[in-house]
């Protein structure tokens, strides 16, 4: 960690990214002390007392208001977003908990299932190897953006039925469970990788010796030397799934209404790109910005933890990193 | 070698019916799908509706159907539920456009995503090696959405230098072709850039610590002769790789930009398809998908089995 602690660079990107987490955590706050608005409230007649002159929230060609800052005591701190004049500063904040949560969680989902089925298939190796190997094979020959696009199209009109737990279309958790899902093969193949080194080495076979059984080995022996892997991972995990989240959103096949996000935004906003492109600038450069920090912070912490390591290349292409240093394609 | 061509050739054919399976269940388990009733309209009588289904086959057992499709897909008759088109024929429609976009973009990335590792890694730790890790680092983490519309507010509305995307036949007018796709080239390739460039910097220092690169230097050769003939050959090794895998998977980057810049390719079919929950159209171009995807990881296998002696057919290739 000291290693860590003495990359500047590394540090501002996690003071970034924490002001970023500050900045959406605060929309409630925001919301109902400054811009007494809500995410979703629209404005369209209303207006706003400036310095004894009133400015329609919304003009008669239906141009939204722009960013009045201060004037008038934060509402409307970034203008209106649209025909609907709903308050931008306040949707801004609140899509941004939108897109966090689900970068968070889908990155959790694809860490713990790429973990478990990457320790599991490398460890038995045999069938169960063979069939979780094939079963990714068939994940990674679909273009990732048209596999989850489909999804996100399927679930979005039907829900999704999970034995005695439903989700209505527009539940987070289906846009969650899509991101998370599609990148479980691109995390899960290079651990199998590494767990089919760490096997070979002579701790598993002491702990083998010694009588511990498959699950002791796993995750006493094997998950513990993993670890540093792991955290990388999840970092580059939680860039990804916010970039994808923009992306199915932008499209409209991501987070649904009411909810929304700034990947909806940037779609929404790329109607006025013209004559307010700001609405689309403001929710892209958040969104750029968040995934430029985690992106930084996760590769100081990889040359801190463990500087040969190839995380980046694994995420990106689910080689593992022996694999495209021998050249060896899967 | 030629049992290891036919393998992979063997496992190639599985995993595209594992990929059209799927495809064709995640479109028929998905509640309120039945494409007849969409096809009868909101006031439809039941009779309109069995009618249609009747007409379509969707009354048949789903593994009929699925062979039913499959078989038409391959005989290029498939028609689409809706507009009532020829999938086949769209997609043949929509492959100059989708091709120029993709290999515009690859030679975009390919040539700025190794110029910038190579001058990175040679100059490690200098001001110019942190100006272009910061340019990669943001190309990696920028939203295509994003950068596709800053691109098109100046360079189309405000300052009108390149036109709004739209595709122009490189027959017809080769200057305009590439005026109306450097934009849509850019925005698809920023991502690649910065990634390449890192991979390859990275391959790069790790090989410059290697033995074979101390012996060079030893053997006396120039530094020059030491970094393009040892070093560098060796760190392209593994961009070969991911070029395999990268230009298979381009089609799904084509969907999001061919929207975006309004080009006819079928990127933008796969789109409108998904949109109207269109599967005969959707089963079709993921199938063209897969079938690059599965195709170019197939020939990175082969191409190493010729560029690299190490690699042991059959054993590494499981």
């Amino acid at each position: 960690m000291r290693r860590l602690r003495r990359n500047r660079v590394a540090l501002a990107f996690l003071g970034l990214f924490l002001l970023i987490v500050a900045f959406c955590l605060a929309a409630p706050l925001w919301a109902s002390d400054v811009a007494h608005t809500g995410p979703n409230k629209t404005h369209t007649l209303t207006k706003l007392e400036v310095g004894g002159e009133s400015r329609e929230v919304v003009n008669r060609e239906g141009q939204p208001i722009g960013p009045q800052w201060l004037d008038a005591g934060g509402r409307f701190f970034l203008g209106a977003d649209g025909r609907l004049g709903r308050d931008e500063m306040v949707r801004l904040m609140y899509g941004g908990r939108t897109s966090l949560a689900i970068g968070f969680a889908a990155a959790a989902l694809t860490t713990l299932l790429g973990t478990l089925l990457g320790l599991l298939a490398g460890y038995y190796g045999g069938w169960r190897d063979t069939l979780t190997s094939r079963a990714m094979d068939v994940v990674w020959a679909f273009p990732v953006t048209l596999l989850a696009i489909a999804l996100g199209l399927a679930l979005a009109v039907g829900g999704l039925q999970i034995g005695p737990l439903h989700l209505s279309g527009s539940s987070l958790w289906i846009t969650i469970l899509i991101i998370g899902g599609v990148y479980v093969p691109y995390m899960a193949r290079p651990i199998r990788g590494e767990v089919l080194s760490l096997r070979e080495e002579g701790f598993v076979e002491a702990a083998e010796a010694l009588g511990a059984g498959p699950a002791r080995v796993m995750f006493g022996e094997l998950l513990p030397n993993l670890s540093s892997t792991i955290v990388v991972f999840f970092a580059l995990n939680v860039a990804n799934a916010i970039l994808l989240e923009s992306l199915l959103s932008f499209l409209g096949v991501g987070v649904q209404p009411p909810n929304s996000s700034w990947g909806t935004m940037l779609s929404s906003g790329l109607d006025l790109l013209s004559s307010a492109p700001m609405l689309t600038y403001l929710p892209g450069a958040m969104v750029l910005l968040t995934v430029l920090s985690v992106n930084v912070f996760g590769d100081g912490l990889r040359d801190a933890l463990d500087p040969r390591s190839r995380v980046l290349l694994e995420a990106h292409s689910g080689l593992s990193a022996a694999e495209s240093r021998e050249g060896i394609a899967p | 070698m030629a049992g290891f061509v036919i393998r992979r050739l063997v496992g190639m054919v599985a995993v595209l019916f594992a990929v059209s399976v799927l495809t064709f269940l995640i479109f028929n388990v998905i509640p309120n799908s039945n494409p007849a009733q969409r096809m009868a309209g909101k006031a439809a009588t039941p009779r309109l509706v069995a009618s249609i289904e009747e007409e379509w086959g969707f009354d048949e057992p789903l593994p009929q159907q699925y062979l039913t499709m499959m078989k038409k897909i391959f005989s290029g008759e498939l028609i689409s539920y809706f507009g009532q088109e020829n999938v086949d024929q769209r997609i043949a429609e929509g492959i100059p456009a989708t091709f120029s976009l993709c290999a515009g973009a690859a030679a975009i990335w390919l040539f700025f995503g190794l110029l910038f590792g190579y001058l990175s890694a040679l100059r490690a730790g200098g001001p110019l090696d942190r100006g272009l890790t910061i340019v990669a680092v943001v190309g990696l983490s920028m939203p295509v959405p994003f950068i596709a519309a800053i691109f098109l507010n100046y360079f189309t509305y405000k300052t009108e230098i390149f036109p709004s995307g739209e595709y122009v036949e490189l027959t017809a007018n080769p200057v305009e072709w590439a005026s109306h796709l450097i934009v849509p080239w850019v925005t698809l390739a920023i991502l690649y850039v910065g990634f390449y460039s890192r991979v390859l910097r990275s391959n790069m220092l790790d090989a410059m610590n290697e033995d074979y690169v101390r012996t060079a230097r030893a053997k006396g050769l120039s530094e020059r002769r030491v970094i393009r003939r040892h070093v560098l050959r060796n760190s392209l090794v593994p961009i070969v790789t991911l070029f395999g895998l990268d230009v298979g998977v381009l089609l799904g980057g084509a969907i999001v930009v061919e929207g975006l810049f309004n080009i006819n390719g079928i990127g933008q079919y796969a789109y409108e398809s998904l949109k109207n929950v269109d599967l005969p159209p959707i089963m079709a171009i993921t199938l063209f998908g897969a079938f690059f995807i599965v195709l170019f990881n197939a020939l990175v296998d082969i191409a190493y089995a010729y560029l690299d002696p190490r690699v042991k057919l059959g054993e590494s290739a499981r």
